[in-house]
Parts: structure tokens; C-alpha cells; sequence
């Protein structure tokens, strides 16, 4: 990899003037497509969950032909469904002194100052549209007894602005874009295509005209071809192996596209989540997250001595440590969570980790109890603690929970313009797919919010300026492109199967998420990035020379699922670190162990790094077992309305 | 197998008694296989993955099931264990089922959930799409995107709200489908039909909603209720019977409102 700089592939699209203006003024100038072409347009829909769903809804209502594929049996499965904890909205309902610029200059500050501040505003803007949508859907947020909304606290925050379906907001959520999207398909506006795993994009002359499919039970390579793709596939969470995303989320349908020549932006910004249960085997599959409103009310600490075995109940109070209180005095236990995360490492790299592993913290509602009752605590989290228990045996109404960070969501995606445009012309990525909103850090409550900005909102206005403002000839999938496609699929395909090997896809997969974790997670730093960086491309050789993968490519076929899913990995892994390793600084999630405080807090450095960084793919260069190669372009980044300052939440 | 052993003795030793069906047309049998070492902190999922990461290494193909979120609220998952949907322990997912609830030397039978209107798709895969199909004959608030007034403007009574989340927290495993003899899903539809109509929101489409889902629901090929509960104890999400009794009330009313 030999990276140049340059910016010409990026136009970001935003506008200018007075920041409260500027959605209302591009809104105005984007082209319309009359209502009466609309039924001409023919859009692909890649995703169903919060902002595939909610896109696919929002456009068959204004009329535009839809389809909408995804890997599982239901559009219900999508992976947003698990997002426990809420969805913020500037509504201020709570009369506590929040407003639309607030949540704005939270984002951007939790962000790190990484995000594009027009995108970051305009999320702000139709946050409580979306409140709105979903209360009108059915979605039964929790109230008072006056009827009335209710909102709870969440990190990065000092105000209470988080709307919340008890422990299953996610779900509430899904299931109320889903229904508006089921709606559509009983009208026959939208088509759904279940058990499509989408493997490549297809462009025709430069502009994105449909997808190829595997078809999941028969194995079968189908292609589509339409006026628009939309990118709705969620993050790349899982290169770790062990993540908070469910066992199917990949990184597949945005890496082809990758290829194809979209952008990837901010690749290695990886949210870290601090409250997760903890690692108990090798067996593990999966981390579970424990919602972050937990730290509403649970206090976070360890021993104040090192290697202090005893058990939480017989560590009298002056011996425990709240370090986040103590550290973060205004934030407390409400700390973004990058920095919750990291504190927690320093505690369990100090020696006063809890549990048999030692790799853990408590996460403790003893005076929560003591305080509120077991059964306010109960009406709140109560499915959190059940689900804890489930997976732990241990009761934490009275026991602390052991929590731990674990790997949760990717602020990194390919890059869209304003308008969540690729730099594939017709090509739109949605959701936590693109990269757009988060800068280097997410805040608690921010991925339900963008999702749906994204679809209801956002999409249904940017789709126009593609669609009447270029001229999109017919195409059907006899045109060479496609068929081209569908060989090299089926080729990838083939080579995965030819390799007959001993080792299964999980082996591999764990061993690149143990690179990954250890190198390119909580702590980066050079030489680690660098061994990290052999070490992905041996075993990426092992895999293409000793991959296990009985049954047959014409069938259902779970192993081979996965194998393309992990084959991807390894490239987009490279990229990951090429990208913690070229960002010289640290920033929100990306803490790079040579850029500090003395303190131990992130240090940026805005001289030198306040951009974004997108990759682009070199076709041809490197080989599928070897390392790729790509060229990096810079985005400037211009802070106008909040001023770059040493983020602080003490 | 070489399972690793965390703290619980040797780990379990298990005989597994897996249903396998190449296709929906295929007749399928029960195939049987031997785990030892089997942590009791492993969940069930993640037993049945060691149990594929060894079939695999030998060369066989690993026994195909539906999984995804792990935390028993995608509906993905479910199997019939020791002839209950999503096994023996109360309102758990499949997924969240750990192999503490097991002892050393048991026989675990393992079957996809059964029901005219689920077709076996392989091994333990059904489809489910019935499910979807309902859904989208009613299932939902014709509100148009941008057409929301006020998230205030109408008040929900808190109790309202609560009981509409307790319906609303379906997963959409199938489960109850699964457990009833007749392969009713009147829990299913009675969760939504609840839901809905237990919201303001719900109340403008309330009569053609549960007209339409019930009528969809007979056309899938789901059977009828006759009141012997299984559902509700096999449920995950301990979504109560109430829902079909609100389900069939609504019906009855719909049907005489629209009489004319």
C-alpha cells in the first residue's frame, strides 16, 4: 500500500449558509421526480432493518417501485431488532434545557470532532420527526400516567432525551418500520426477496444498476437491475468474531461494493461497547450487551486494591473504587462510551479486574435498590437482569453484574456525500453502513435515531437529485455487466468449495478476531498494527489453502455462508488496520497508545488529522490470498459552530 | 469432541438424537451423535456450533439450523427439544437455553418446529413466511411517513401503553405455533391484533384489521384454538392467552359492525 493523497473524488455536498438553514435550502433545491414517473423507477433495497425497512416504506408511499432483499427468512430478523436501550430526540419534553443544536453539539463533541457537522445538524433536525412517525405507527414507547412520553438518560449526555420501549426499543422500532414496509408489500409496492445474500454491484456505465443475489437455499446466482441501489447491511462489527452483532451481520454487501469502487470511509473507527457480559469460554459465540441505561442507576467499580479476590459483598465501601465518579465528576457514570470502555481496560491492566478471569468490572445496583425499591429497579430493567441471568447464573439484583467491553458497532462505512450517495452514482448507503454521522465515536441512543433519519426522512428527498437528475437509460440483466457479475460470483464460490482443506470457517474466523481484538481494539499502537498486519495475511493464505466446506454450492449451505462472509473479512481487516495505523492520533474510539494525555485521555491532533480518510480500492492490485492495495483521498473536515477544543467530560 | 472444561468437572457427556431433512420433499430421519466434554456454560446454540465445528473437520456437513442475535429476541432460532418448543426452560429462546438445564448423560432430542403452514426447508430450518404474510394483510397503522402529528398530541393511558408493550413483544419464533395441536397461531395474530388495537392510534383500522388477519391466517393453513394453552407455556416472551381472547372479541365485534 502506498497511500497518496488527494481530493478530488470527494464533494461532500453540503451546503452552506446559516446551519439551521441548510437541510430546509438543499431540501428546496434537490430535484423532484414527479409524482407520476415516480411508478417508472424501480429502487433496490439491500437490508431490512431500521433503515433499509423505513427507506423501503417511505419510497413505495411516494410511489417508486421497491424490492427489498435481505439474508434471513423475515425482514423482521434484521439486526436492529436488538438495540436495547433507546432512540434520542430533541423534543425537550423533559423541560431540562435540550434543544435540536444541543443534541447537535453533543454528537459532534461525543463524536470527537470526526463528523461532518451539516450531516450531524440535519440528524438533530428531524429527530423528533421520527419520534413522531413512530409514535403515529404504534410504537409503544413508555409513558407517565398523565400519557405522556417518558424519556431516561443516556452517556455523552446531560440532559434526559432518550424515548425507550422498555429493554427492547430496537424491536419496538423494527417492528414498526417492518409493519409500515408489510403494508407496502400487501399493497404490492414492495417486493420482498427473502434468503438473498447480496455478493456484488453491479455499474453500468460508471452508474449503479443492480446487485447480484446467492439465493440461500437453492445456492442459485441471480441478478436485478433497477435506477437505484440502496445499501442498508448494517456494520462490520463481526471481523472480531466476538461481537455484540448477531451471528449473520456482515460486511459482505459493502465490501463488493467496495470494490466496485465505492469509498470506504474511517474504517478502524470501531465502537467499543463498555457493557457487555464477559467472555466465559472458547467456545463463546457472541457477546451479549447489558443496555447502557443500566448506568442510570448501576454505579461502576473495582477493588481499590489489585488482586483482591474477595467477593463484591465482603469489600467494605472505602475499600471499592467508583472510578468513573471519581475520575469523571460531572459525567460520572454516564461517560461516553469510548471513555467508559478504555477506563474499565486500565482498571483490569492495573491488576483490579473482577470475576475468575479478572476481566471484568462490576456494574453494581445495590444502593439503586436500597434507594428505589426492587421493583422500580425491576419495572425498568427488569428483561436486562433476566437475560443476565440466563447467560450468567447469577442474580444481579443480589450480586453485582460483571461487565466488560466488547466490540458493539462501526462508526467507519463507505463514504456518502450529503445526499448518502457513494462515490458510485447511484449507489446510496444507509444506516450504520454509511459513515456519516458518528464521527470516531457513536453516543448511546444515536444508531436507532440515524437509521431512521436515513430512511424515513433523508433518503425519500437526496433519491431525487439521482433519479431526475441524471439520465438512466433502460437496462435489464441481459446487459454484459450483469452476466459478467454473476460468473465471478459464481467463481468465488467455486474456489471456496475447490479448496477442501481441514480446518472449519469458525477456526479462522476466531484467530482473525483474536488479531483484531488484541491489535486493533481498545489500544492501538504501531508495531502492534504492524505484526497485526502479517499476521491477517498468513492466516488469509492458510485459509484460502486448508478452508473446510463439505456439502454443495446448490444447496443450502450455512458453512459456505459464512466462508465468503469471512474471506471479505480478511480484506476489509487489512484495510481496518491500514487505516488505525495512517491515523496517527487518537479520537473517540480510535486510541492510539502514542497519542495521549498525561492523564490517559485521547489526544487528537487537529493539526494534522481532522479529516476523514477514504479508501479507495485498487482493482487488480494484490491478490485474493495476498494484501490488497488502496489509495487514500482526504475530506476536510471544517468546524464552524463547534469549536474544537480537548473533548472533556470531567 | 474436545470440549473445554470451565470449572464444571469434565463437562457434559450427550447423546444427540438431530433431525436431518434434505429438503421439503425429502422424508427425514434422526441421526445420532456423541459430545463429551460439553462446558454448562455453554449455551444450547453454542453446543450444536461444536457440534458442527466437528462434524466439518471430518469431512460431513454440519446440520443446518436458523440462528442470529443470540439474545432471543430476533424470533430466528427455535427447535423442538425433548419434544418442547425451545426446551425445558420457561419463557427462554432457544438461543438463550444454556447446558446447565442438562445433566451428564442425557439423550437430547432435537426437531425443527412442526406445522402444516412451517414447511421444513433442511434439518432444523422452517419456513415462517406465513407469519410475514399475516402481518401484511393488517398488521399495521396506515400512516404514511411525514403524515405524524405531534408525538403529544394524543395521550396514551399508561396501562394502555404497558399492556400494548406486553403483546408487542412477539418475536415471531413460531413457538406457539409449534406447541398447539391444532398448529394455531392465534397467539401470533392475537399479540398484533392487541397491540394495535389497544393504542389509539390502532383504532381507525381497527375493524378491517383483524378481518383481514384472520382471513389470511385461515388461507395460510393455521388451525383454530380450542383453549389448551401450550402456547403461552411455550412462549418466550410469556405473552398471555388474554391476547386471543381480546383477538376473538374483536372479531365477533368487527364481524357484527360490519353486518349490514
Amino acid at each position: 500500500m502506498s497511500p497518496t493523497s488527494s481530493a478530488s473524488k470527494l464533494v461532500s455536498k453540503c451546503p452552506s449558509g446559516p446551519m439551521a438553514e441548510r437541510w430546509d435550502r438543499h431540501r428546496f433545491e434537490l430535484k423532484l421526480v414527479n409524482a407520476a414517473n415516480k411508478r417508472k423507477f424501480h429502487i433496490l433495497v439491500v437490508g431490512t432493518g431500521l433503515a433499509g425497512a423505513s427507506a423501503a416504506a417511505s419510497l413505495a408511499e411516494l410511489g417508486y417501485q421497491v424490492s427489498a432483499f435481505f439474508i434471513h427468512e423475515s425482514p423482521r430478523r434484521a439486526h436492529s431488532i436488538a438495540a436495547q436501550g433507546g432512540i434520542n430526540a430533541a423534543k425537550n419534553y423533559r423541560n431540562d434545557g435540550d434543544s435540536i443544536y444541543r443534541l447537535f453539539y453533543d454528537t459532534v463533541k461525543g463524536g470527537d470532532y470526526r463528523a461532518r457537522e451539516s450531516n450531524v445538524y440535519r440528524l438533530a433536525q428531524v429527530s423528533n420527526n421520527i419520534i413522531d412517525q413512530c409514535v403515529a405507527s404504534g410504537v409503544p414507547f413508555a409513558r407517565e400516567y398523565a400519557g405522556l412520553l417518558d424519556n431516561r438518560s443516556f452517556g455523552g449526555a446531560q440532559v434526559s432525551r432518550t424515548f425507550y420501549a422498555r429493554g427492547q426499543t430496537g424491536q419496538q422500532l423494527l417492528i414498526g418500520a417492518y409493519q409500515s414496509m408489510m403494508r407496502q408489500v400487501g399493497a404490492g409496492k414492495v417486493k420482498l426477496y427473502p434468503r438473498r445474500e447480496m455478493v456484488d454491484l453491479v455499474a453500468v456505465d460508471g452508474v449503479a444498476r443492480g446487485i447480484v443475489c446467492r439465493e440461500l437455499l437453492s445456492g442459485a446466482i441471480e441478478t436485478f437491475a433497477g435506477d437505484a441501489v440502496l445499501l442498508c447491511t448494517g456494520g462490520y462489527g463481526n471481523v472480531f468474531f466476538l461481537s455484540t452483532n448477531a451471528k449473520a451481520s456482515n460486511a459482505t454487501a459493502i465490501w463488493r461494493a467496495h470494490k466496485r469502487g465505492a469509498l470506504f470511509g474511517n474504517p478502524c473507527f470501531t465502537q467499543i461497547h463498555p457493557t457487555c457480559i464477559p467472555v466465559s469460554g472458547d467456545y463463546q459465540s457472541k457477546l451479549t450487551l447489558m443496555s447502557e441505561s443500566l448506568r442510570n442507576d448501576g454505579r461502576v467499580w473495582v477493588p481499590k486494591r489489585a488482586g483482591d479476590k474477595r467477593p463484591a459483598s465482603q469489600i467494605p465501601e472505602e475499600e471499592r473504587d467508583y472510578f468513573l465518579e471519581r475520575r469523571y465528576p460531572s459525567f460520572g457514570n454516564l461517560v461516553p462510551r469510548d471513555v467508559a470502555s478504555r477506563n474499565a481496560k486500565m482498571m483490569t491492566d492495573e491488576g483490579r479486574g473482577v470475576g475468575s478471569t479478572g476481566m471484568a468490572v462490576y456494574l453494581d445496583f445495590r444502593d439503586a435498590i436500597q434507594r428505589d425499591g426492587r421493583d422500580v429497579i425491576r419495572e425498568k430493567y427488569g428483561n436486562l437482569f433476566e437475560m443476565y441471568q440466563r447467560i450468567t447464573d447469577e442474580d444481579p439484583y443480589q450480586v453485582p453484574m460483571r461487565i466488560y467491553p466488547a466490540v458493539h458497532y462501526t462508526m467507519g462505512g463507505l463514504w456518502v456525500d450529503y445526499n448518502l450517495e457513494s462515490t458510485i452514482p447511484g449507489l446510496f448507503v444507509l444506516g450504520e453502513a454509511n459513515f456519516s454521522d458518528h464521527g470516531a465515536n457513536r453516543l448511546g441512543a444515536s444508531a436507532l435515531m440515524q437509521g431512521l433519519a436515513d430512511g424515513y426522512f433523508i433518503i425519500p428527498y437526496t433519491i431525487g437529485s439521482h433519479l431526475a437528475g441524471r439520465k438512466l437509460g433502460p437496462v435489464s440483466t441481459d446487459h454484459a455487466a450483469f452476466k459478467q457479475a454473476a460468473e465471478e460470483a459464481e467463481q468465488r464460490v467455486q474456489r471456496l468449495v475447490g479448496i477442501a482443506g481441514k480446518r472449519p470457517v469458525d477456526v479462522f474466523h476466531r484467530a482473525l478476531g483474536r488479531i483484531m481484538w488484541d491489535k486493533c481494539g481498545m489500544g492501538r499502537n504501531e508495531p502492534g498494527l504492524k505484526q497485526a498486519l502479517g499476521e491477517i495475511r498468513s492466516l488469509r493464505q492458510e485459509f484460502w489453502s486448508d478452508l473446510a466446506l463439505p456439502g454443495s454450492a446448490r444447496d443450502m449451505n450455512i458453512e459456505l455462508e459464512r466462508a465468503g462472509r469471512v474471506a471479505d473479512y480478511f480484506e476489509l481487516a487489512e484495510l481496518m488496520v491500514l487505516d488505525a495505523l495512517h491515523r496517527r492520533e487518537s479520537c473517540g474510539g480510535h486510541f492510539r497508545e502514542e497519542s495521549q494525555t498525561e492523564e490517559g485521555e485521547a489526544r487528537r491532533d487537529d493539526e494534522n488529522f481532522c479529516f476523514v480518510s477514504a479508501w479507495e480500492h485498487t482493482p487488480g492490485a494484490g491478490t485474493q490470498e495476498g494484501g490488497g492495495e488502496w489509495t487514500l483521498h482526504k475530506e476536510p473536515l471544517a468546524f464552524e459552530e463547534v469549536k474544537l477544543t480537548q473533548r472533556s467530560y470531567k | 469432541m474436545s470440549g473445554h472444561d470451565h470449572g464444571d468437572g469434565a463437562g457434559l457427556n450427550l447423546t444427540l438424537q438431530v433431525w436431518r431433512q434434505n429438503g421439503p420433499r425429502d422424508e427425514g430421519h434422526f441421526e445420532t451423535f456423541h459430545l463429551d466434554g460439553i462446558s454448562t456454560h455453554c449455551s444450547f446454540l453454542e453446543m450444536l456450533d461444536q457440534l458442527n465445528e466437528r462434524l466439518v473437520a471430518q469431512g460431513r456437513e454440519a446440520v443446518a439450523f436458523d440462528h442470529d442475535c443470540r439474545e432471543g429476541i430476533c424470533g430466528s432460532c427455535g427447535c423442538v427439544i425433548n419434544g418442547r418448543a425451545h426446551g425445558p426452560e420457561d419463557e427462554t429462546a432457544t438461543c438463550q437455553l444454556h447446558m446447565r438445564k442438562f445433566r451428564d448423560g442425557d439423550t437430547i432430542w432435537i426437531e425443527p418446529f412442526r406445522a402444516k403452514a412451517f414447511p421444513v426447508l433442511k434439518d432444523l430450518v422452517i419456513d415462517r413466511t406465513a407469519l410475514d404474510r399475516i402481518i401484511a394483510a393488517g398488521g399495521f397503522v396506515s400512516v404514511s411517513t411525514g403524515q405524524a402529528p405531534d408525538a403529544h398530541a394524543i395521550p396514551v393511558r399508561r396501562e394502555a401503553a404497558e399492556q400494548a408493550m406486553d403483546a408487542a413483544q412477539c418475536i415471531g419464533c413460531g413457538a406457539c405455533v409449534a406447541a398447539c395441536p391444532n398448529a394455531a397461531a392465534m397467539l401470533f395474530v392475537g399479540a398484533k391484533v392487541s397491540h394495535l388495537a389497544l393504542l389509539p392510534q390502532g383504532q381507525v383500522e381497527r375493524t378491517p384489521r383483524v378481518l383481514a388477519m384472520v382471513e389470511q391466517m385461515d388461507k395460510e393453513g393455521f388451525g383454530n384454538c380450542s383453549n389448551i394453552y401450550e402456547c403461552e407455556a411455550a412462549c418466550p416472551k410469556g405473552i398471555s392467552v388474554e391476547n386471543i381472547a381480546r383477538m376473538n372479541r374483536e372479531y365477533v365485534r368487527a364481524n357484527l359492525v360490519t353486518r349490514t
